[in-house]
């Protein structure tokens, strides 16, 4: 009689040595594990609700500054320095692990009203209301030293803005003309200027490292190629714009801040209309920083928050603020796009998560795995009523809550306004604009 | 002419002058800006004339004519140049076109920005270096000798004069090459670079082969090698028999290697695996006997055949079942195909048909075989028929199964029939007939009879399908099965069921249930409204019905609800009320990427947890959109590590990055030989 046995083969599981992990043998029958849908809204309801739970963005404050914060910048090559620069103009050395400030500079007369560092991270540069700009060794001097910088120009005019370029070592100021200097030289060895009087902010173009965009007191932001012996070209706004930055991983795009609370992504190649109006602000926005990814920015505002916009997304993902913080001057995105740095008037800067919910540190492989899963089921989740409900749920001051219902109320009473004169006036003659072509004036060739 | 001696005479007078006082100004350095007062030469204040050259032009007998009249023709034109364009228009002018060179710059940045949004997962920083193993170029050239160990390797390795880095060739050789005259040394050098050249070829070509996947291939060349070898072997009989009978030690030694292997017995996994198929598989059972083939043809003695054949067949008999190595049968005896049948079925039956059959076996072999087995079945069948009367159920059972098979069966027949029967004349025709007539036959009746048999309904397909009405309404067949021994008596059972019968005896759960339903239905149909004034504009009064084309317009019928969703299901009844406990959680609109709820919903459906699927895919499945390392500074996009062709000039580059097509075209025509 032939008896038939089950058997197994062993090397199913039998582990080769004891350190290996034990196999766990498991049936993916789907008649075994019902109710997929029901288990992972579940599951994704928790993980919403875990991540709000887990959502405390705050991690430091770096107090020392004698004045309200007026600019912070990063070093260029090492992720745990930063400086920041004070409107009675001092400038501060910070290193963010340990949380305190390793070096202070009275830079300036005065506000200081740029620093940038060189690309190299051997020295930076200051320009200040007394018309200087100062070049200083990122080294501290040694004890009893004075504090010197490497090298002072004085200007004609007083300099609100500086950058530096990507690899060379020229770098561009902005005061009633755009500069462009080389570090040798104590002369411009170029300056633009189109018919306005003052500039607020220039940066250069990461990525295209010629182009320069800066915002000028006539409502315009204009752009530059270093190469060519004019401006490019400008748009002009109904309203000015602060400072603006590029996106560091698509060349054309870049992002400003504007005074009529709302930021403007705009492609170069199209300026007539912007790519996205990002409106969140109940007042103006003072300053704008990429994420190094390029997918996001982040937002610093006269009504004391910042908030991080995904970059093609009208809308905010995220709002931070606390009680003591006050108008956010300066905003900054660390280049591990871990994390964001805030200085406000209030003489503080702060240090912020990227991810409000984010855990800090190394993960295990198995914790890893989980955040995935549950930014995947959040994700995958996010269009049922409670996911979403949980998951955009903020809290705000009351008074920025209340300004924010005004302002909803005034945006709508406009509407109505608007569509009551469309309605009565000839068909045609009061053209329907979208949100994005309101806002531009024109554009200047 | 007076005029132009007194231009004369004021230039002399200048050169004569002297200026004792006012000394030259030189240049000494260079700057950007030259003053006006360290350049200057006399008579810069004056204007110089046209007519002041051409006098001298005039003069000159060098000039040509033409050239003369030119100037001559320059100087009575009262013509003034256009005044060039102000400051602001040029200026426009020039900003327009710094524009459009930039806009077109950054444009090609567009295909790698679309596909970065495009990208299912983007790792920071980019362009990172690999963490895998690195090349051993790049290990040995940042190595360096640290301890003495390997300074005594190295010393020796270096002292020992051989080459260590793959070179051409050693000291020695480039030593006596150097000893040689120059035309000997020219010539051994054009010698071993042939060889080295053949070398590659050859071993790139033996690479290429090898790549080759194709098992029809490697056989033909086998064959063709083998075909080769003999070839050379007889001649070598012929010129060399010392190499020949080397040839032959070789050979005998494989022989012994594969009596001693059992590599070509069948007795392998695969031959195993084959064994199981070779019942059902042509191609498996040819292959096995390719194998006991090759055996046979290895083992063969290459001078004198001895008993040993034999002995290594029957060492071959164990392990392979016994139809593979069936003696071969005396109709065919050429016929490889005929050494594995599969049954030995009555002589007789065969002889029947083998007359029809015997013009087809000179032709294709194969085919010849087909039909064979062809023939077998469709006898079982026949003979099946033929006792038909008195079967019993078990056998009815077993015809259905059969009669069920053979769809799939035919087809796959039908498959290996094709092509290999050429029809070329009537006679083969016939014979085609022959073989498949029967079958034609067979094939409606087979199903015919089974569905009669089974549920004793007309033999339509359409009726086959369950009624899902009737399901409740009818009565199960009790199926019996006799060949399952039943532990339980007949008495045990009969009780059980009396006590269930009692226990239940005043339910009609099927009925009350269709009554329910029926209910439900009933209250969501619509019902019509009554909306007739009885009296109203005409007389009233008990007994007075209102009239009919009151009753018709007053009387509103609502549209029917949309069909029940268990309209269909009669064992079912499927609530369409909406819970507000649910609704909470349901999504109320169709969200924005999505086309329709289908979409929608199979988004949702498939899970993506580890409950229900393997690691792999879920870890594929939640891999992040953007993953950065912890630590690392991520640096903006280098334009040199993106867009390669920088070499080429700005504006060839622009014109190619605006046009795919046309680097396409291109590249295409580059290619083009």
């Amino acid at each position: 009689m032939k008896v038939k046995v089950l058997c197994r083969n062993p090397d199913d599981y039998v582990r080769e040595t004891t350190r290996d992990i034990q196999r766990v043998p498991r049936n993916y029958d789907p008649t075994l594990h019902p109710f997929e849908v029901p288990r992972e809204y579940t599951r994704a309801l928790n993980a919403t609700k875990l991540e709000r739970v887990f959502a405390k963005p705050f991690v430091a404050s770096l107090d020392g500054h004698r004045d309200g914060i007026s600019c912070i910048t990063k070093h260029a090559k090492s992720l745990s320095t930063i400086i920041s620069g004070a409107c009675d103009g001092e400038v501060k050395v910070w290193n963010l692990p340990r949380q305190e400030c390793l070096r202070t500079v009275q830079a300036h007369e005065g506000f200081v009203r740029g620093i940038c560092s060189r690309f190299c991270g051997t020295s930076f540069f200051t320009v200040g209301d007394d018309k200087t700009i100062k070049q200083w060794n990122w080294e501290a001097p040694g004890y009893g030293v004075r504090e010197e910088p490497i090298n002072t120009i004085l200007g004609k005019a007083v300099f609100t803005g500086i950058d530096h370029h990507q690899r060379e070592g020229t770098f561009v100021t902005c005061g009633q003309t755009v500069d462009i200097w080389d570090e040798q030289r104590s002369s411009p060895i170029r300056s633009f200027s189109w018919g306005v009087d003052s500039f607020s902010c220039v940066r250069y173009n990461p990525v295209e490292t010629e182009l320069l965009a800066s915002c000028a007191s006539d409502r315009s932001v204009v752009l530059y190629d270093t190469r060519e012996s004019a401006p490019l070209r400008k748009v002009i706004m109904q309203l000015r714009s602060n400072t603006l930055c590029w996106n560091p991983m698509e060349a054309y795009y870049f992002t400003c801040a504007n005074e009529d609370y709302n930021l403007y992504t705009y492609d170069i190649r199209h300026l007539d209309v912007p790519v996205t109006v990002h409106m969140d602000h109940v007042s103006a926005v003072l300053d704008v920083d990429y994420s190094p990814t390029g997918r996001e920015f982040v937002s610093a505002s006269f009504d004391k928050t910042i908030r991080i916009f995904p970059k093609d997304k009208g809308h905010s993902r995220e709002v931070y603020h606390t009680k003591r913080m006050q108008h956010v001057i300066c905003v900054r995105w660390s280049a591990d796009n871990k994390y964001v740095l805030s200085g406000s008037d209030e003489m503080n800067i702060r240090l912020w998560k990227a991810n409000a919910s984010e855990k800090l540190g190394l993960l295990s492989a198995r914790e890893k795995a989980a955040t995935h899963y549950n930014k995947k089921l959040i994700e995958k989740f996010q269009h049922h009523p409670q996911v979403r409900r949980i998951a955009r749920h903020r809290h705000l001051p009351g008074d920025i809550l209340k300004q924010k219902r005004e302002l909803r109320e005034m945006r709508e009473a406009r509407r109505r306004k608007e569509q009551n004169v469309r309605k009565h006036s000839k068909p045609g003659s009061v053209p329907l604009l979208t949100e994005k072509e309101k806002h531009v004036v024109a554009v200047v060739e | 002419m007076q005029n132009e001696n007194l231009v004369q005479i004021s230039f002399f007078n200048q050169l004569m002058l002297v200026h004792p006082r006012k000394k030259q100004n030189e240049r000494s350095e260079a700057s950007v800006q030259v003053s006006e007062y360290f350049v200057n030469a006399e008579g810069t204040g004056d204007k110089v004339n046209l007519s002041d050259l051409l006098g001298t032009v005039e003069k000159t007998s060098g000039a040509s004519n033409k050239t003369k009249k030119q100037l001559r023709n320059l100087q009575s034109s009262k013509e003034t140049l256009e005044l060039p364009l102000n400051k602001q228009q040029t200026e426009k002018i020039q900003r327009g076109i710094a524009y459009e060179k930039t806009t077109a710059e950054v444009s090609c940045w567009k295909n790698i920005i679309l596909q970065n949004q495009k990208a299912e997962q983007m790792v920071f920083p980019l362009n990172q270096e690999s963490s895998g193993p690195k090349r051993v170029e790049q290990v040995v050239a940042g190595w360096k000798v640290q301890t003495p160990l390997e300074q005594e390797i190295f010393r020796l390795l270096h002292g020992s004069r051989q080459p260590v880095n793959d070179p051409v060739l050693t000291p020695v050789e480039e030593q006596s090459l150097k000893a040689m005259s120059l035309e000997e040394a020219k010539i051994r050098r054009a010698e071993l670079q042939k060889a080295r050249a053949l070398q590659s070829y050859y071993e790139a070509k033996a690479k290429r082969e090898k790549k080759i996947k194709s098992k029809k291939y490697h056989k033909v060349q086998n064959k063709a090698k083998r075909k080769d070898f003999l070839k050379q072997f007889d001649e070598m009989v012929k010129t060399n028999p010392e190499g020949a009978l080397e040839e032959l030690k070789k050979m005998e030694l494989s022989r012994m290697e594969e009596r001693m292997s059992l590599k070509h017995q069948n007795s392998g996994k695969w031959a195993k695996s084959k064994a199981i198929m070779a019942k059902y598989d042509d191609s498996a059972r040819k292959a096995m006997q390719e194998q006991l083939q090759m055996n046979k043809d290895l083992t063969q003695k290459m001078v004198v055949p001895s008993d040993d054949e034999h002995e290594s067949i029957e060492e071959g008999l164990e392990t392979v079942p016994d139809f593979v190595n069936d003696p071969e049968t005396v109709i065919d005896p050429v016929n490889p195909w005929m050494r594995g049948q599969l049954t030995h079925e009555e002589p007789e039956r065969r002889t029947r048909k083998r007359k029809s059959l015997e013009n087809l076996k000179g032709r294709g072999k194969p085919a010849s075989e087909v039909v064979e087995e062809d023939v077998v079945e469709v006898s079982d069948k026949e003979e099946e028929e033929d006792e038909e009367e008195d079967v019993s159920e078990f056998n009815t059972l077993f015809r259905l199964m059969r009669s069920e098979k053979t769809p799939g069966e035919e087809d796959e027949e039908g498959l290996l029939s094709e092509g290999q029967i050429r029809v070329r004349s009537i006679e083969d025709l016939e014979v085609l007939d022959e073989v498949v007539e029967p079958r034609a036959i067979e094939e409606p009746s087979a199903p015919q009879t089974a569905a009669a048999e089974a549920t004793s309904e007309p033999p339509h397909k359409k009726k086959r399908e369950i009624n899902l009405k009737e399901v409740l309404t009818k009565e199960a067949k009790a199926v019996r099965l006799p060949f399952l021994p039943t532990v339980v008596d007949e008495e045990e059972r009969d009780e059980q069921i009396s006590i269930i019968k009692e226990a239940f005896a005043g339910d009609d759960v099927i009925s009350d249930f269709i009554k329910d339903k029926s209910r439900q239905e009933a209250a969501g149909r619509p019902a019509v409204v009554d909306l007739t004034l009885p009296g109203w504009g005409e007389w009233g009064g008990v007994g007075l019905k209102p009239p009919r084309w009151k009753r018709k317009r007053f009387r509103i019928k609502t549209a029917p609800p949309p069909p029940r969703q268990d309209q269909k299901l009669p064992d079912v009844i499927i609530s369409e009320k909406r819970t507000a406990s649910v609704a909470s959680h349901q999504v109320s609109q169709l969200p924005f990427p999505f086309q329709n709820t289908a979409q929608f919903e199979s988004s949702i459906r498939t899970p993506i947890g580890s409950t229900w699927n393997t690691q792999t895919v879920v870890k594929n499945m939640t891999k992040p959109k953007v993953v950065t390392k912890l630590g690392a500074i991520i640096e903006p996009m280098v334009k040199e590590d993106f867009i390669k062709s920088k070499t080429t000039s700005a504006g060839d580059l622009v014109f190619l990055s605006n046009c795919p097509e046309k680097i396409n075209f291109i590249i295409f025509f580059c290619c083009k030989p």
